[in-house]
């Protein structure tokens, strides 16, 4: 028995399907224990889970979803380079169905980086000590159906003080002949004084049916080190993506996050939980979406300072087309120990259309007395008085539009540090904004 | 050039212009005068094809068109421009790609191919030194954090990059320092020609000190009750527009 039959729920149907395939699967002796706190939290969350409060989800998993450890087909050179996700100028792993394909990747230099995939890393050092162990992920439950149930990915841990002079590109590829569910975990550890900056594309290989991809990266930065992250996330509109980063940060390092949601998918569900570990860490968070046709698009951040003196930055902007919705949730959590914080946070919303909706909410929970914290939300439309000024100077109504939804986007893609990400964001928005 | 014909118009159903005739010949600079709320800044809506106007009668030819049944766009790609009372700021668009795309749109109307980057370059820095514009303005956003002068004179730098047949400039003077007003009148002057037109919108004979207007006419009411020429300007200077409402209440039928 592999797929969840008909009329049989999710929730149901896993223990058999577990007991199956998963329990006894690779070096990771926390499947069980993760299945059960998967089931204690009551199983695939429905409208009434507050997290889930805007996005339905049930109906995914359902009628014979395929839960089982994904065959991995050969993907060639020709079909990685027809994705048209190739960045020039960075290193790339490519990953099939969450499994390392070390002869489609070129890897950073092994004196700066180990990388491997996540199955043959159960000896390491860093995953001893931070496999599954971020600050909330008990808290998720796709966190814990991924704990249970993850089949491969990576791990890359780049050695301290090494500053990895180009992005690592990761290309996760996604092949099934059914509907199915992907699992990929992955662990990424910069160690102290270590740079690193990674960009993360997505897509399906000749998918029959929609997938539904079930991600967890966590991910550690050490004293004094960087990382940045970028998420392109354009995959093709058979996939349907829960996504979750766990992220811890030590003293003095630097986390950048980058989310970029122009897709034909029709959902995309994203957990961003930053844990703010020791003083002086410096985050930001960047966000920019487009939805479109009956798109749902869904970001949950979190930030939780924990100790004093960190900087937390948040700007995630969004445009609303069609019937789509768009769903914002930003919490920062400062904690009694956490004084002189810097907590910022906003969230601007277009909403073009007159039949597109958008949920947003920023919270902000203070225990400490001596922090200064701003959040704010906006939902508003294209100014009628810069369209006018735009169309009082020859420009056509439609460029106007573009011209002033670029600008809105403007604030967060200026912050993009990689032209070539730059520039394919720039693309994909002008793009959809014109289709 | 311009033909106004018994010119109506309303927003939010409250009757502004009240039947406007005026006609503008190539070469002609006009000027509009007349107390606050009498419509001048109306009339410039109107014409330039802001849609919170609605024209409820009389016609307005353009160039041998039907201006009100063009677009915002159409109007400004056919020889219109509008100098705004309150230029818009618009965070992330920059100036010189907000330009390139307005003079290639209006050249794609007339059948020309999109300029080529240097020529481009080339009229912009030429038209710079017409109009003593700062070119540090020119790659910021479009009119982000400028100063009103600033803002008025990007502007008329853009009425210099476009060409048009016909500028309405809707009080451009309010708002300018003395030095400011001399450099866009200046800019303004520079940019006369027989075969373009002006009509300026103002509060203050002091503007036509510099832009020396071969019609004046008043504007009351949502009506031209007076029309004349320079020295028309002159008089409202020294008396105020009381003896004009004076003149026209004794004209009006008593309701």
């Amino acid at each position: 028995m592999t797929t969840v039959t008909r009329n049989i729920s999710f929730n149901e149907a896993l223990p058999a399907l577990f007991s199956a395939q998963f329990s006894a699967n690779g070096w990771f002796d926390g499947r069980e224990a993760a299945l059960k706190q998967f089931l204690a939290l009551g199983g695939i969350p429905t409208v009434k889970t507050e997290d889930w409060k805007y996005t339905n989800v049930v109906s995914f998993f359902k009628n014979d979803l395929q839960v089982t450890l994904p065959e991995v087909p050969e993907v060639t050179a020709a079909q990685l380079e027809a994705t048209g996700l190739i960045l020039p100028d960075t290193f790339r792993l490519v990953l099939v169905n969450g499994v390392l394909q070390p002869h489609l990747s070129q890897l950073p230099p092994a004196s700066q980086v180990t990388i491997s995939k996540l199955s043959e890393a159960g000896s390491q050092p860093a995953v001893e000590l931070y496999f599954n162990q971020s600050p909330r992920i008990g808290e998720h439950h796709f966190a814990q159906l991924n704990s249970a149930l993850f089949n491969d990915g990576l791990f890359i841990e780049v050695k301290a003080k090494a500053q990895v002079e180009l992005p690592v590109q990761i290309i996760h590829l996604y092949a099934a002949g059914q509907a199915r569910l992907f699992n990929p975990r992955h662990l990424v550890v910069v160690n102290e004084g270590a740079a690193l900056q990674i960009v993360e594309s997505a897509a399906g290989i000749g998918l029959a049916d929609k997938v539904v991809i079930n991600s967890v990266m966590e991910s550690v930065v050490a004293e004094r080190a960087q990382f940045s992250q970028y998420q392109l996330q354009t995959g093709g509109n058979n996939l349907r993506t829960i996504n979750q980063n766990l992220v811890e940060q030590k003293g003095k390092s630097v986390y950048n996050n980058y989310t970029f949601t122009l897709t034909e998918s029709e959902f995309v569900r994203n957990n961003l939980n930053i844990s703010l570990d020791e003083e002086r860490t410096e985050t930001h968070m960047y966000g920019f979406y487009i939805a479109a046709g009956g798109q749902l698009i869904d970001n949950h951040t979190s930030v939780d300072h924990r100790m004093p003196n960190c900087e937390s930055n948040e700007l995630y902007r969004g445009v609303l087309m069609d019937k789509s919705t768009g769903v914002f949730n930003g919490k920062i959590y400062v904690h009694e120990d956490a004084q002189k914080t810097n907590a910022f946070q906003q969230n601007n919303n277009l909403v073009i259309s007159p039949e597109a909706t958008i949920f947003t909410k920023p919270q902000l929970e203070i225990f400490a007395d001596d922090v200064k914290c701003s959040h704010g939300c906006t939902i508003g439309q294209v100014s009628e008085d810069a369209l006018f000024y735009l169309r009082a100077r020859g420009i056509g109504e439609a460029e106007a539009r573009n011209l002033l939804v670029k600008a809105f986007a403007f604030d967060i893609t200026a912050k993009v540090n990689i032209p070539a990400v730059r520039k394919q964001v720039e693309q994909l928005a002008s793009q959809y904004l014109n289709a | 050039m311009l033909d106004i014909k018994n010119l109506h118009a309303a927003v939010e159903g409250n009757a502004i212009l009240k039947g406007i005739n005026l006609t503008v010949k190539p070469g002609e600079v006009h000027a509009i005068m007349g107390p606050n709320g009498s419509g001048k800044s109306s009339l410039a809506s109107v014409l330039a094809g802001r849609e919170s106007y609605e024209v409820t009668e009389g016609s307005v030819d353009f160039l041998g068109k039907d201006l009100l049944d063009m677009s915002p766009e159409v109007r400004a790609r056919e020889g219109l421009f509008l100098a705004f009372q309150y230029p818009v700021e618009i965070p992330g668009v920059s100036n010189i790609n907000f330009l390139k795309t307005a003079v290639n749109e209006i050249r794609a109307y007339h059948g020309q191919p999109p300029m080529q980057a240097k020529a481009f370059l080339d009229m912009l820095k030429s038209k710079q030194k017409l109009m003593e514009f700062d070119a540090n303005l020119m790659n910021r956003s479009l009119n982000e954090g400028f100063s009103g002068g600033e803002k008025k004179r990007n502007d008329i730098f853009q009425m210099a990059m476009l060409e048009p047949k016909l500028a309405i400039m809707d009080e451009t003077d309010s708002g300018l320092d003395i030095d400011a007003l001399r450099i866009v009148s200046a800019g303004v002057n520079k940019l006369r020609s027989k075969d373009n037109a002006f009509i300026m919108i103002t509060h203050y004979q002091r503007l036509l000190e510099y832009i020396v207007p071969d019609f004046v006419h008043v504007l009351y009411n949502g009506r031209i009750v007076k029309s004349g020429t320079k020295e028309l300007a002159l008089e409202l200077e020294e008396k105020g527009y009381d003896w004009l409402k004076e003149d026209i209440r004794l004209e009006e039928p008593v309701q």
